[in-house]
């Protein structure tokens, strides 16, 4: 089995090559059977690297040590789900994963792309064929996951008890389809590039691809920062890692690309602008990939650093970055421009969420960058942490959030500013009256917090507000704002719930940075210790045997008001013997939005023990909120009109489309 | 104003957000950048009571005292010199004697580091990079020891 997937992976790249070269050479031919070779090869190439990718998790989940990756990533007596997770939590297996999301990518393309101008669909082929090359190369040659050990070993080396976790069912996969769905962006620019034009067509699928990738990318972080909360025991949901950094880069990129791509959908403009946007998110996303993989950052993701893989990286970076860039220069200036516009107005805004969104990854990107930068060219090492970033990144991400709810309210082409003020005075009315009551009536804010929680509440009755000015609220009888609200257009709700979302992660990062409260200190068994009005009483540590690790349980009771225990919670010491290593299991209890956060720390000579306690108010809204913006992603992708094929079916749905801009 | 005013205005207006964001990030860069230091660099770099530093190395053998509380001591060591450390909090999980750390904060008046961060951030090897590079680099510890 094992050398079945090893060789459906060398013939995987076998077919990337062809994949590349014969669509591409029929393009320029104009040859329709050269051309039509793309689309059954990328399916092929998919089956073939879903089956290599079988066969490496079969032998992970069998435990078959004759192979190094699973020899070193795993052990016979963790539990089936963590021997399956640790298929991609070691570097060969991830990059395994990264390939086989790009050819799943692809495949798609050309399963659905049938209604695609052949010639377009054959480069966006061609491309996504070369960038499979470049990684199935790079998987062969630097990291091959299915280098077999002889004599095999009686027993593993075990998984990173950090990545023991269900966590790491989700967060790598999805971050992954974030990262990688971004590469048919990037092949459609190029393609058209390659092509010299853009038309209808590319701005109708390009769009529906970001949204896809972008939901997946908000999921992978959301999931990525919650996990690292609950299982680092720091209690912090952000670090500004340069890892963190390296996925929210292309989230933010990807995000002005939502938005320019809407631009150029509707309106036709900002062709050249929204190309290379596409370029540069997935350049960032490959950036993000080479950071993490290479071993230039030391971090729970570098899993080995082997200077050859990040040199490796560094050319397939250079390549396609470098290559699709020199083509954006070559040719862009061939593209026509689109329509123009007023600056106040539907594009205006749009525009200023680019000038914003784009400046702030570039910040991101100058504070993740300098330190290597500075270590490269100087004796110096720094780093750049979060203090810097709040900083930068604050103050260029206020304006924004208080401008949001503007946008979707302004009319395409030529906006009135004091229209959409009035329609929004009730927002404004209760942020303010939200900053007042918590500046006045809640203790422990300073004037940043209160304006913090206004800002928040602006941006959710924003989003609100949006959706009662186009079903007509207090217009119209209610029955017909009802049935108006109803049909409206999928996209509409998208936008609300997205920004809806960006309101509710405000509310919980304010919340949790401003209001929330911590206590150290070290407990006996008994004592009880109180924290923002919750009283806690240690009850003791327990001690415990997993299946592949033992631990010391330090459970807590949550006392009521009567005095009796409401509640439980638990938070260990755990140590993994084949690794040697300890890790802490926090103990979270959510009450309403908020948490009770206990971390334990070491045990004392006197019997007693180090406890971190944290009260994070609201701090689930935080990961909530990008659960909303997923959610909105899903409903913009449901309208009809953006749907995989859909241009067909446009013409009947054209009633429709222009109530989207309704003021 | 003409077309072309307008187009003018507006280009003037991102390239002043731009100027200003730029200046921000290198003020930022400038300020909020901490430094790493080994022990034996404090000799020669003059770093200022309450100025923000990384300081990093092996955490010394038999200097770890747990005193009331939570608050932690030990000493920091590239094996030339040590530096005291204290620090209030629960310490990683991979906070071990003679394995590499980073401490993050600033010298007290009396000379004591006071850290507010202790990263036991590492690879496989249980040595943080910059601890690596900074022992490799004062021949205290090679590639092979390694393995």
């Amino acid at each position: 089995m094992v050398e079945t997937g090893h060789f459906a992976l060398v013939l995987a790249f076998a077919l990337s090559l062809v994949q590349t070269l014969v669509p591409l050479f029929g393009a320029r031919l104009n040859n329709q059977r050269l051309m039509a070779v793309g689309g059954p090869v990328a399916v092929t190439g998919f089956a073939l690297t879903a089956l290599s990718f079988a066969a490496l998790a079969s032998a992970y989940a069998s435990s078959d040590f004759s192979v190094a990756s699973v020899w070193e990533n795993s052990h016979s007596l963790q539990p089936l789900i963590y021997k399956i997770t640790g298929t991609w939590g070691n570097h060969e297996g991830s990059m395994l994963l990264w390939v086989l999301i790009l050819t799943f990518f692809g495949a798609l393309v050309a399963a659905f792309g049938s209604n695609l101008p052949a010639t377009l669909r054959a480069n966006v082929l061609a491309v996504q064929g070369a960038i499979g090359a470049a990684f199935f190369l790079f998987i062969l040659a630097t990291s091959n996951p299915f280098i077999r050990l002889n004599p095999a070993p009686i027993e593993g080396r075990d998984l990173n008890p950090i990545l023991q976790d269900l966590g790491l069912a989700i967060h790598p996969p999805f971050l992954y389809l974030g990262y990688v769905g971004f590469s048919i962006c990037f092949s459609f620019s190029v393609a058209a590039l390659i092509e010299g034009r853009i038309d209808a067509s590319w701005a109708r699928w390009v769009r529906p691809w970001t949204l896809v990738a972008w939901m997946f990318l908000t999921g992978g972080i959301a999931m990525g920062s919650y996990w690292a909360y609950y299982e680092l025991g720091w209690g912090g949901f952000w670090f500004w890692d340069p890892v963190e950094n390296a996925s929210f880069m292309p989230w933010l990129a990807g995000t002005a690309l939502l938005h320019s791509a809407i631009v150029m959908e509707k309106r036709s403009a900002l062709k050249i602008w929204t190309l290379l946007l596409a370029i540069l998110t997935f350049s960032l996303s490959l950036l993000g990939t080479f950071l993490v993989r290479s071993g230039v950052l030391t971090s729970v993701h570098a899993f080995a650093t082997d200077p050859t893989r990040g040199v490796f990286i560094l050319c397939i970076l250079t390549l396609f970055i470098g290559g699709s860039l020199a083509l954006f220069a070559l040719r862009a200036s061939r593209l026509t421009t689109g329509g123009l516009f007023h600056p106040i107005s539907r594009e205006g805004a749009l525009v200023l969420n680019n000038l914003f969104l784009t400046t702030a990854t570039a910040t991101v990107l100058v504070g993740t960058l300098y330190p290597l930068a500075v270590e490269a060219f100087s004796a110096d090492k720094i780093s750049v942490g979060a203090p810097f970033f709040n900083l930068t990144f604050g103050p260029l991400m206020v304006p924004l959030l208080l401008v949001v709810p503007f946008g979707p309210l302004l009319a395409w082409k030529r906006g009135d500013v004091f229209a959409v003020a009035q329609r929004l005075m009730v927002a404004f009315a209760a942020a303010l009256l939200a900053t007042l009551v918590t500046a006045l009536f809640i203790d422990g804010g300073s004037v940043f917090a209160a304006l913090g929680v206004g800002l928040a509440v602006w941006l959710i009755l924003g989003a609100l507000t949006d959706l009662a000015v186009k079903s007509g609220f207090r217009t119209v009888a209610t029955g017909i704002m009802v049935r108006r609200l109803l049909g409206l257009p999928r996209s509409v709700f998208g936008t609300a719930f997205a920004h809806l979302g960006l309101g509710l992660t405000t509310l919980g990062i304010v919340g949790t940075l401003c209001f929330g409260t911590e206590k150290i200190l070290s407990m006996h068994a008994g004592e009880t210790v109180e924290l923002s009005g919750h009283t806690l009483r240690f009850v003791g540590l327990y001690p415990a045997q997993g299946p592949n690790y033992s631990e010391d349980r330090g459970r807590f009771e949550l006392i009521g008001v009567s005095g009796s225990p409401v509640g439980e919670i638990s938070s260990a010491k755990r140590f993994y013997p084949v690794r040697q290593m300890t890790t802490t299991e926090s103990g979270i209890r959510t009450i309403g939005f908020s948490q009770l956060y206990i971390s334990l720390g070491d045990e004392g000579k006197d019997g007693s023990v180090v406890v971190r306690l944290w009260w994070k108010p609201l701090v689930t809204l935080i990961w909530g909120g990008g659960l909303m913006m997923m959610a909105g992603a899903a409903m913009s992708l449901m309208d009809r009109r953006l749907r995989v094929g859909a241009p067909s079916r446009r013409r009947k749905q054209a009633s429709v489309v222009p109530s989207a801009t309704l003021p | 104003m003409t077309r072309k005013q307008k187009r003018l205005s507006v280009i003037a207006g991102g390239l002043v957000f731009l100027g200003a964001a730029t200046g921000l990030t290198f003020y930022a860069l400038g300020q909020k950048a901490s430094y790493f230091y080994m022990p034996a660099d404090l000799t020669t770099a003059s770093v200022q009571p309450g100025q923000r530093i990384r300081l990093g190395g092996l955490v010394e053998k038999g200097t770890i005292q747990r005193g009331q509380g939570a608050t932690v001591g030990f000493s920091v060591t590239d094996t030339h010199k040590s530096v005291k450390v204290t620090y209030t909090g629960i310490l990683p999980d991979l906070f071990r004697e003679e394995q590499g750390v980073i401490t993050e904060g600033s010298f007290g008046p009396d000379g004591v580091f006071v850290a507010d961060s202790v990263l036991a951030k590492h690879d496989e090897r249980y040595m943080p990079k910059e601890v690596a590079d900074g022992l490799k680099a004062k021949g205290v510890w090679q590639e092979s020891k390694s393995e």
